[in-house]
């Protein structure tokens, strides 16, 4: 189970912003594409186009990862919690996903083995961490 | 190009700072578009978690709308003597109308429930108040276009957004009633208790009394598993002016903001009242232990602002052993056989019973 509170994840970029951004990229592909043609006849006007094709294509570039970027930072992920129920008299454990209601010492279902009470010994969520560069202080 | 060159020199000589505003302002706006989205959110779960468990007659929207705006006045400080006092005049205030709040907006809740819808509603206060001061730079920024007004917020944007995400978190703990990395003390508290009997003490607080390593330990947690604080200081004290000042040490338990760079769950042991919040209780402990020189010991566990609020993380569960280990050895090093020792477990013991 992931429990996450960005499944309305939303679209805030507005259609008519990303089609001038997709004319922006087309055109500075096209500029790109026009200044490799005329480089040898007409050197002088090939760097110029070739120099507004780049800043274009960075430009449209950047924006877009941009916008990509501040979607994914919308997500808050959650790892899931979990609820460990031991009983203390056979040891018999079960780990199951938390549900509302459950509370650290809670006494539950009588243990399926012995028939004793059973209680709710941990809640908590494991976090897997991405792997940390190493740090030598 | 070398026009093109002496161009930008000139653009970036006169409008360079102007440049960098509207970069720094298109941070904050980013930003800003999150702690919106984070504060819809949080109203959402705030809206559907009265609805779900308050089951109210009408509509608690627009309530919990009033809610989000509620604000309190500290005390006037000119004169500080007898401020301690005002402050947990005001908080108590505070307190008991949050309380008839919630019961006016969930009156199916039972005492455990309304605790932490309490603290949900609370939760989503916060990210309404983070968002409105990012939202009052940004646009103060906007309006002034003084670099300076924008720099203030842009350069603690990190560890504010850091802490807004925190808190989003912390909705969805309070909201299930999870146990949250503040309650770490609690817990400490908690496992000492089991299987002893618990009585009532002070404002929603527990205490019971175990034999411990041959001493006599009381011990003290907020009563659970309803999000909740307590009043330890007074729970303290009373235990204190109970047993006429005869207690030879006290030992309090707390989760404490780690440095980065620290392990999330690492114990450390020192002296003191290990207690946050607006120092009421601090001052209580305090008072109590100087009246009967009473020597306090403290034992934290590092986490830092996120784990503090969001759901319990295991290695702050797996450190409650290793801080028994510590509070053990503590009482076994400063106590004789036979005396009496109090062991406070602090923080919101929200998930974790007794």
């Amino acid at each position: 189970m992931t429990v996450e509170n960005s499944s309305t994840q939303r679209s805030r970029v507005s259609p008519s912003a990303l089609m001038v951004l997709f004319i922006m990229l087309v055109l500075s592909l096209a500029a790109l594409l026009y200044g490799v043609w005329i480089l040898d006849s007409y050197p002088d006007l090939a760097y110029i186009v070739l120099l507004f094709g780049f800043l274009g294509t960075a430009m449209a570039a950047y924006t877009l990862v941009q916008m990509r970027r501040r979607l994914s930072r919308l997500k808050i992920v959650i790892s899931p919690v979990t609820t460990t129920i031991e009983c203390k008299k056979c040891g018999f454990k079960n780990v199951r996903e938390f549900q509302r209601g459950d509370y650290i010492f809670k006494a539950v279902e009588p243990c399926q083995k012995c028939n004793d009470k059973m209680l709710i010994t941990a809640v908590y969520r494991e976090v897997k961490e991405k792997e940390k560069a190493r740090f030598p202080y | 190009m070398n026009i093109l060159f002496y161009v930008v020199f000139v653009v970036f000589m006169f409008y360079g700072q102007r440049i960098q505003m509207m970069v720094m302002l298109r941070e904050v706006e980013g930003s800003l578009h999150k702690l919106k989205y984070i504060k819809e959110e949080g109203r959402k779960t705030a809206v559907e978690t009265v609805k779900e468990i308050g089951k109210p007659q009408a509509d608690p929207a627009a309530r919990i709308d009033r809610f989000m705006e509620y604000f309190t006045i500290g005390p006037q400080g000119l004169d500080p003597a007898g401020i301690v006092w005002k402050l947990e005049h005001i908080l108590d205030v505070r307190d008991t109308r949050f309380k008839d709040e919630v019961k006016l907006m969930a009156p199916s809740a039972d005492e455990t429930q309304a605790n932490n819808l309490e603290n949900t509603l609370e939760a989503a206060m916060a990210l309404n108040y983070i968002y409105k001061i990012v939202r009052h730079f940004y646009l103060l920024g906007k309006k002034t276009y003084s670099l300076y007004v924008v720099m203030q917020i842009q350069m603690i944007l990190p560890m504010v957004m850091k802490e807004a995400e925190a808190y989003a978190s912390a909705l969805k703990a309070f909201a299930f009633g999870q146990p949250i990395g503040d309650g770490a003390g609690a817990l400490v508290a908690a496992k000492l208790m089991q299987g002893h009997e618990t009585r009532k003490i002070a404002k929603d607080c527990v205490v019971a009394t175990v034999p411990f390593e041959g001493r006599t330990a009381f011990v003290i947690k907020a009563e659970g598993p309803g999000g909740n604080v307590g009043k330890p200081g007074d729970a303290i004290k009373e235990v204190i002016d109970k047993n006429n000042g005869n207690i030879a040490t006290v030992v309090m338990i707390d989760a404490a903001l780690k440095l980065e760079g620290e392990e999330l769950g690492e114990v450390a042991e020192g002296v003191g009242a290990a207690i946050g919040g607006p120092g009421v209780d601090q001052y209580k402990i305090e008072e109590s232990l100087v009246k009967y020189h009473i020597p306090i010991n403290a034992v934290i566990i590092k986490e830092d602002v996120g784990d503090a609020v969001s759901p319990l993380r295991k290695e702050i569960f797996d450190s409650v052993e290793n801080v028994i280990e510590r509070v053990k050895q503590v009482i076994l090093e400063r106590t004789k056989e036979g005396d009496k020792v109090i062991i406070a477990g602090i923080g919101n013991t929200i998930g974790i019973g007794q």
